[in-house]
């Protein structure tokens, strides 16, 4: 590597998180700690019916009996449950009936993200649930919506509102056993969105959500819960930033999606948490569970993700092929730079017959990072013709990164395809010389390529979202590669 | 003048590879450097270009009196240095039209000018285009990967003529083309020559000098320039190879 990528590389990698700042809003929290008690409370500060607070305690007294896993390939201190406090909301939480309504403190903080609402509202077509902390605050054309019969609301309103659907589809992708993650979710979880297209209906815009933490020592147990009914069509956006912290962060949410017969979701993610300083110092932990379950015949399952953030990332979003000739995808590009460790991939659970699923993922270490993929496809016995191609490349910048790939296959049914396709390289300093030689910085030539890199996944995002995307993968790259 | 190379010393990996170049073009015309393999040909148009770990021992690169040596590659291109590169790098997923834009406003913000606005900038791409007789499909297609050898010689002529270089040098750009795309490469090269820009054409072959007449050509052996003289010397030189030359040269030497 020649010494310019090199400076350039440091010099990116340097640059301090673009989105750190706190936001002085009175936040209303529960002690930290965590017991039956605290789970009470939250159920009770929430007010939500009985089955939900049964569910809470069953998930939490199965949590008690779990050990936090460490098979994925990362490391970090060990985290104290009980230094956590489980519960924070903005102060002002009256119902809003308009953008106008919402404390200006916390508009100036998604305008500094760049999400002004007004904007969103005014401009695109995207109804926004905006999460701040734990409530949710803002939602938005919820009307125009209902008409078609579409519910899009916070997970709190969804229980209280519809706990019909709530009770029917809560744990039915993602159990409470599931995992340590899950099971702590589903004891403690906040808030977060909920989404039911109902049949034959074609959701006319994106949904979305954007994600921030902020009250400092809160753990953000999000929580999400969508449904596509038999031919429906819904496309979900979700994307992070968070303001800089010292101290590290859990994140534990946990994401459930449906699709019922002929019935169609696409999921996409942009994930821009704090990483924490060039030192490790700092971060986000994201420890997340995403399984969507492709349960009617002919349904389809698509997640997009874009990692770019959080010290450490645990992920592997999911399909779970039960009906006949389903489709599960999963496209996924993910960044680490300087001490991040990402251990992400998918798993694609082939039940049904003539089930298809396609893996397409992204990894791109640069600086001291730690970036692998996890993947599992699993055919069982009784899925005939399933069809696998799984392609998982790696991007390695400079030379003290790492980049890992653990495939595992468990083939049950003789007429299964299953193919895997692996690739590692690093960018060539003729490459780069070459865009040097057309006018353009080591900074952007290394932007350029990298983008080139991840267009296969970034055709997959809807518009405004690889736009975005892209930024934010400069930004962070802005400290990789280029 | 346009360029002037004064006692110019390259060390690749250690080893001296130009041994003292004296060259001087100026604006309006045409050099050939030809020479046989290993004689320095390449490693003086990167040099040009600003390659890295090129180690320059002795001498001065000057582009219109301004010392590109002090300069980093991106700058010597926003100064109008563009190499035509002998081997054209693939850049997967990058469009070719993403990296004219990107590389046209970069130059434009190193001169002080605005962005291209897309709609000129289509323009100028169409109108550049036909220069090569180059497809339209080639440009959504990623910079070079999967071109045939005729197609990458041709891209890198057509990204010329997007850019408008001051100075033009085009590395055994004749390497691997049929008589056809000879043809067009050359023309577009001849098109593209003005009062105000310079190139050098390095080659190998006399073939190329067909097309494009050179006002001067020089020969380059063991990284030195040996000879000089108008176009006339390529032809001898088709006819007679090197050989005499290096003859000639072992006598300088000695």
């Amino acid at each position: 590597m020649s010494s310019t990528e090199v400076s350039a590389i440091e010099e990116l990698t340097n640059k301090e998180y673009k989105y750190g700042f706190v936001s002085n809003i009175e936040a209303d929290s529960l002690p930290p700690g965590l017991n039956e008690d605290t789970i009470r409370k939250i159920s009770a500060i929430k007010g939500e019916p009985e089955f939900m607070l049964e569910y809470r305690l069953k998930a939490y007294n199965h949590w008690l009996t779990l050990k936090e896993p460490h098979w994925a390939n990362v490391k970090y201190p060990e985290i104290d449950y009980n230094s956590i406090s489980y519960y924070s909301a903005p102060k002002k939480k009256p119902q809003l009936k308009s953008l106008d309504e919402i404390d200006p403190e916390l508009r100036n903080t998604f305008e500094k993200l760049g999400i002004s609402l007004e904007e969103q509202k005014r401009l695109s077509n995207v109804a926004v649930d905006a999460v701040f902390d734990s409530v949710s605050v803002a939602t938005t054309f919820r009307e125009k919506l209902s008409e078609l019969g579409i519910i899009f609301c916070s997970f709190s309103e969804a229980v209280k509102n519809h706990p019909e659907i709530v009770k029917k589809y809560l744990g039915s992708v993602v159990p409470y056993t599931d995992n340590f993650f899950a099971s702590l979710n589903s004891a403690v979880f906040s808030d977060g969105s909920f989404a039911y297209i109902p049949k034959g209906i074609r959701c006319p815009m994106e949904l979305s959500t954007y994600f921030r933490m902020n009250a400092a020592n809160t753990g953000q147990f999000e929580r999400t819960l969508l449904i596509a009914d038999e031919g429906a069509y819904v496309s979900y956006l979700e994307g992070c930033t968070a303001p800089q912290r010292d101290e590290n962060q859990l994140h534990a949410a946990v994401v459930e999606l449906i699709a019922l017969d002929n019935a169609q979701i696409k999921y996409s993610t942009v994930q821009n948490w704090y990483a924490g300083d060039k030192d490790g110092k700092g971060g986000i932990y994201n420890f997340v569970t995403k399984r969507g379950a492709c349960r009617g015949v002919n349904s389809k399952i698509s997640w997009t993700q874009v990692e770019t953030g959080s010290a450490i990332t645990w992920k592997y979003p999911s399909c779970i092929l039960q009906g006949d000739n389903s489709i599960g995808e999963f496209y996924s590009v993910a960044v680490t730079n300087n001490m991040q460790q990402a251990d992400t991939g998918t798993k694609m659970i082939h039940l049904g017959k003539n089930t298809r699923s396609t893996i397409i993922s992204k990894g791109i270490s640069a600086g001291k990072s730690n970036n692998s993929y996890r993947g599992q496809v699993k055919v069982s016995r009784k899925a005939e013709n399933a069809r696998n191609f799984s392609q998982c490349d790696s991007l390695l910048l400079g030379d003290k990164c790492g980049a890992h790939t653990f495939p595992y296959l468990e083939i049950n049914n003789p007429s299964a395809q299953v193919e895997h396709e692996a690739t590692t390289s690093k960018i060539g300093e003729d490459q780069i010389f070459y865009l040097n030689q057309r006018g353009i910085s080591t900074e952007d030539a290394i932007g350029l390529i990298v983008n080139g890199y991840c267009k296969e996944v970034f055709k997959e995002l809807p518009m405004e979202f690889a736009v975005e995307a892209q930024k934010l993968l400069s930004i962070s790259l802005e400290g990789s590669v280029g | 003048m346009m360029l002037e190379i004064k006692n110019l010393h390259v060390n690749v990996g250690g080893k001296e590879i130009l041994k003292g170049i004296d060259l001087i073009v100026n604006a309006g015309e045409v050099h050939a450097i030809m020479g046989p393999n290993g004689s320095g040909k390449s490693t003086l148009a990167q040099t040009i270009a600003g390659k890295q770990d090129y180690e320059i021992t002795k001498g001065q690169v000057l582009l219109e009196g301004k010392n590109l040596l002090e300069l980093s590659p991106e700058d010597r291109a926003r100064e109008g240095v563009f190499l035509a590169f002998q081997y054209p790098i693939e850049l997967p997923g990058v469009s070719n039209t993403n990296l004219l834009k990107t590389a046209l406003n970069e130059i434009r913000k190193y001169r002080g000018l605005e962005a291209i606005d897309t709609m000129e900038f289509l323009t100028l791409i169409k109108s550049k285009m036909k220069l090569v007789e180059l497809e339209q499909s080639l440009l959504s297609r990623a910079v070079n990967e999967g071109f045939s050898g005729g197609e990458k010689k041709r891209n890198e002529i057509f990204q010329m003529a997007v850019l408008e270089p001051k100075l033009a040098i085009l590395d055994e750009t004749d390497s691997g083309l049929d008589i056809d795309a000879l043809r067009i490469v050359a023309n577009g090269v001849t098109k593209l020559k003005s009062k105000d820009n310079a190139t050098i054409v390095v080659t190998h072959y006399q073939r190329l000098l067909d097309y494009i007449i050179p006002d001067f050509v020089h020969v380059l052996y063991n990284g030195r320039i040996v000879k000089s003289g108008g176009k006339d010397l390529a032809l001898e030189l088709e006819e007679r190879g090197y050989d005499w030359l290096k003859e000639d040269k072992e006598l300088i030497a000695g």
